[in-house]
Parts: C-alpha cells; structure tokens; sequence
C-alpha cells in the first residue's frame, strides 16, 4: 500500500536578502515517519522547518502539506509545534501550565473562543500522557527545562495533530530527562503521530529516529536508518533503542 | 465624608476614571508581557499632535486625537512592516513628528495654549458630560475586545510564532493591540494628561506581575490596583488639594514598590522585573 505524503518539499530555496540559506532541497515525509532533521549549527534547519510551518515565505519551490500547497492550508489543528525556545521562556510570564496547553486548543475553536469545562477535561487527560497532570496549576516559569518541555509537547498534542514538529527540544534539559523524552517521542510516534525533530545532536537522536534528512544549506543525505549508517557510520547509533524495540518498531 | 459623591464633577471623575482604570490596566498586562511598555508613551506624543489640529480647526479634540492617534498606530506598524526600521524606531519617528507638529501648531496659531494644557496634564475635575460619555464608551469597546480576544491575545503574547502555527491571526491581532491601545491612551488622557496615560497603562501590569499568579489573576490584580490609585488619587486630591493626574501615578508608583517588597519578601532575593 503507498503511503500518505504528508510533506511534501520540491525545490525550495531561501535567503536572507542576498544570502542564501538553503537550495534545491526535495524530500518528503511519509505518514508514521519519525524523522530526524539533522546538520551543525547553521544549516538551515531551523529556517527549513519554519519554511514548512509558514512562518518564512518561500523564495523558490513548493511545500505541500497533506497534499495541499502551504498557501492555501488551513487545517492547523493537524500540526503540533515545540518551538527551539520552548526552554527558554521568559520566566516572569504569569501563565499555568493549564494555561499554557489550553493554548493549543485555540486551533480547533471559533470565534468566541471560549474554554469550556469539557476542554479542562482534555487538558487533564493531555497533562497526565507527558506525566505533568500533578503540576497543571503551578507557573510555566517555576519548571525545569524538562518539565518545560513536556508541557509544550501536551500544548503540541492537545489539539490531536497529525504531525508533531520539535526544534532542538532538548536543548536545556539534562540527560536522564532527554532520554524519558526521546523515549515519549517513541511511544508517541508508535501511536501514529508522524514526528519531524530538528536537532544537531546526530548521534543521539539516531538512535530514535527511522528516517534521516541532514542538511547543511543543501539536502545531503535523506534516507532511512540503515542507509544513514552506511553514509556517515561516526554518527550512527548500531543499538535501536530498547524502548521501541519492544513497540515493534525498531 | 460622602458629601464628595454628592457632587456632580466628582461623579463624574469617579466614574470616568474607574472605567479608564480597569482598560489601561488590562491593556498594559499584555502590553507589558510583548515588550511594548512604552508604545503609550509613544502614541500619547501622537495624541497631543492630534488635539492642537482639532483646536485649530475648531473641530473636537477628543475626536481629532482619536483619529490622529489610530492613524499613527497603524503608521507605526506600516513604517516597521515595510522597512528595515526597528519598532521602537519607528514608534519615535511617527510619535516625534507628531509632537513636533502639534508645538507648530500651538505657537502658530497662539491663544489656545492653556485649553492644550489640560491635555498634557489631564484634568479629571473638570471633564465634561461629552467628554465623560466618549471616554467611558471608547474604554469599554476596548474592555470588550479584549475580553472577546482574550486567548488569542494571551497566545500572542506567550509565543507569536507558536500562536501563527496554531492558526491565530497574529497580524490582525498586532494591529488591533496597537488600535486598542491607541483608544485607551486617548481616552484616558482627561484622566492622567497625555504626558501620563502611558503610566495608567505600565505601572498597575508592573506592580499586578510581582505576584507570581495566572494569567487571569494578574488582569483582576492589574485591575484591582489600577481602580484603587484611581480611586485613592481622587480622595486625596479632593481633600489636599493636590493635582489628581500626578497624585494617580504616584500612588501607582507606590503601589508597585510596595508589590516588589511583598515579592522579595516571599520569594527571597530573586527580583521579578517588569
């Protein structure tokens, strides 16, 4: 059966006035992918995947988002977003961490928008699959930078998206709490949800993800796992993690 | 003690000024939290331009201002949208333009400089029925905006780029913070005087933040604060005879050091910075 194109990149280019940062890039991400979107500091990881989100216009090309083109797509509430800064947010911000994931319900609503008992409901529910059920009431700013996290992954999850995209989600966060992340990430993209996560870390999200686009301005390498150890075998993790091993998706 | 309700132009005052309190004090918590404390300031310049056009050309000040003041808001976000210019650059080029043509126009057309005065330092006591009416039905418009846009705003507020990838219309909404912000600086300007609006706008968010509660909580502190010094502000220039405008914010300025205190004194000595 072929798979649901769920992005879709064909030639795109972009710049920052007369520097270009990324050309000729073409590749797309299939339904179910959990995809590492690799390359050092600087190469245009973050602008790609906010070229994808909308947030910078294309210079050339064309992105397509389940099938339909970006400049015409509407169905927000099928994308999930943790941006870079998740961890770093003004920590004098008066919000709860309630506060915060009802954000992510905003998606769905109409005009008034209004949340109701049944979404503080939701949000429960949504706090208690990161594990931040017992925190809901406490300030965003009052967490560690793990904590942090699991609650924009919930804000992300809360609207039921297709697609969660992360940039560089652990950066901040100490190691133990990276790997109950990564290991979050697994279960999440075990139930289906097509993950994208943008990190300059290869060798340890290698070692989570099955397919691998590194960039460095151009699209060097896109491929799977396998083929990824073949190309660059310095940064490639052998050991599949335990964790989906036993979800039957190592 | 209550024959001071008895009188007309203080009715007046406490109505006028509590309804003002409670807009700039909701208005400056998301004003605050974007980093756009000062656009106040900025737009009040803007406003003192607008009124010395409506006094030349016998038109209402107060209407002049508003439209003077919006259109300049807009401005603002036009000059930063279509150039390289920094938003706080381009908030001094528009507000200093129209500072400058509002003095132009003061000293060149000479006799109207005392009506322009109270203006530039407000002048509650003396705020008529017209007057009392526009300013109270322009601070509940913004009121209702506020509190009909309030998740999108507070999402814009936490995370713009968040916000936009959720589907919320961050440039509309950009635009409407700055109008309401315009509204409520012109609105509140019989109340504090242009040089002082922007104050009714920072200092009761500043002072509501130091409590370290939700986002709900800090809007009914900021407000709670904000219709207190009003309040309090009225009383005291009622009985002592002092400028009420000048007695508001520095009630204000008071009630902010007295939060950090509180703050420091719960949270040891890590400061909360507004």
């Amino acid at each position: 059966m072929e798979k649901e194109n769920v992005i879709e990149m064909k030639g795109v280019c972009f710049g920052f006035g007369s520097a270009e940062v990324l050309s000729g890039i073409t590749f797309s991400v299939d339904k179910g992918d959990f995809l590492g979107l690799i390359g050092p500091n600087g190469s245009g990881k973050t602008t790609l995947l906010k070229l994808i989100l909308g947030l910078y216009p294309l210079k050339c090309g064309s992105i397509r988002l389940f099938g339909t083109d970006l400049s015409t797509f509407h169905e927000w509430s099928r994308i999930g977003y943790v941006p870079q800064k998740a961890t770093n947010i003004d920590s004098i911000f008066p919000a709860t961490v309630k506060e915060v994931v009802a954000m992510g319900l905003l998606s769905k609503k109409k005009f008034p928008k209004v949340i109701n008992r049944e979404d503080d409901e939701m949000i429960m529910k949504t706090l208690k699959t990161v594990g931040m059920d017992k925190l809901s009431n406490k300030r965003i700013g009052e967490l560690s930078g793990g904590q942090q996290q699991r609650v924009f992954i919930a804000r992300a999850l809360i609207s039921d998206p297709d697609i969660l995209f992360l940039d560089e989600p652990t950066t901040g966060v100490d190691q133990k709490m990276q790997d109950s992340f990564y290991q979050l990430l697994g279960e999440l993209n075990a139930r289906g949800i097509t993950i994208v996560l943008v990190s300059h870390d290869i060798g340890k999200i290698t070692r989570y993800v099955t397919k691998i686009a590194s960039l460095n301005r151009v699209l060097e390498f896109y491929g799977n796992h396998k083929d990824f150890c073949v190309y660059d075998p310095a940064h490639c993790h052998d050991e599949p993690d335990q964790h989906r091993l036993c979800l039957g998706r190592g | 003690m209550l024959e001071i309700f008895s009188y007309g132009f203080m009715q007046k005052a406490f109505i006028t000024g509590i309804v003002i309190a409670v807009a700039c004090s909701l208005l400056g918590v998301f004003l605050v939290l974007r980093r756009y404390a000062l656009i106040g300031d900025g737009l009040a310049h803007i406003s003192f331009g607008g009124v010395a056009a409506g006094m030349l050309f016998n038109f209402m000040p107060f209407a002049s201002a508003l439209f003077f003041t919006i259109l300049g808001a807009l401005g603002i976000l036009k000059l930063k949208e279509k150039t390289l210019i920094h938003s706080d650059t381009a908030i001094a080029i528009i507000s200093y333009s129209s500072l400058g043509a509002g003095i132009f126009i003061a000293t060149a057309a000479r006799g109207f400089n005392v009506d322009l005065l109270s203006y530039l330092f407000g002048s509650i006591l003396a705020i008529q029925t017209s007057e009392v009416i526009l300013s109270v039905a322009l601070a509940l418009i913004v009121i209702a905006v506020i509190s009909l846009f309030y998740h999108d705003l507070f999402f814009l507020a936490f995370d713009e780029e968040s916000a936009k990838t959720s589907g919320v219309k961050t440039g509309m909404l950009n635009s409407l913070l700055v109008v309401l912000t315009a509204i409520t600086v012109v609105s509140s300007m019989k109340v504090a005087g242009l040089l002082l609006s922007s104050a009714l706008i920072v200092l009761p968010a500043a002072s509501a933040l130091q409590y370290n509660a939700s986002f709900k909580k800090t809007l009914v502190l900021s407000a709670v604060l904000s219709v207190s010094s009003v309040t309090a502000g009225l009383l005291v220039a009622y009985y002592f005879d002092y400028a009420v405008s000048g007695t508001i914010i520095l009630i204000n300025t008071g009630l902010f050091l007295i939060s950090l205190l509180i703050n420091r004194l719960r949270n040891g000595n890590a400061p909360r910075v507004a």
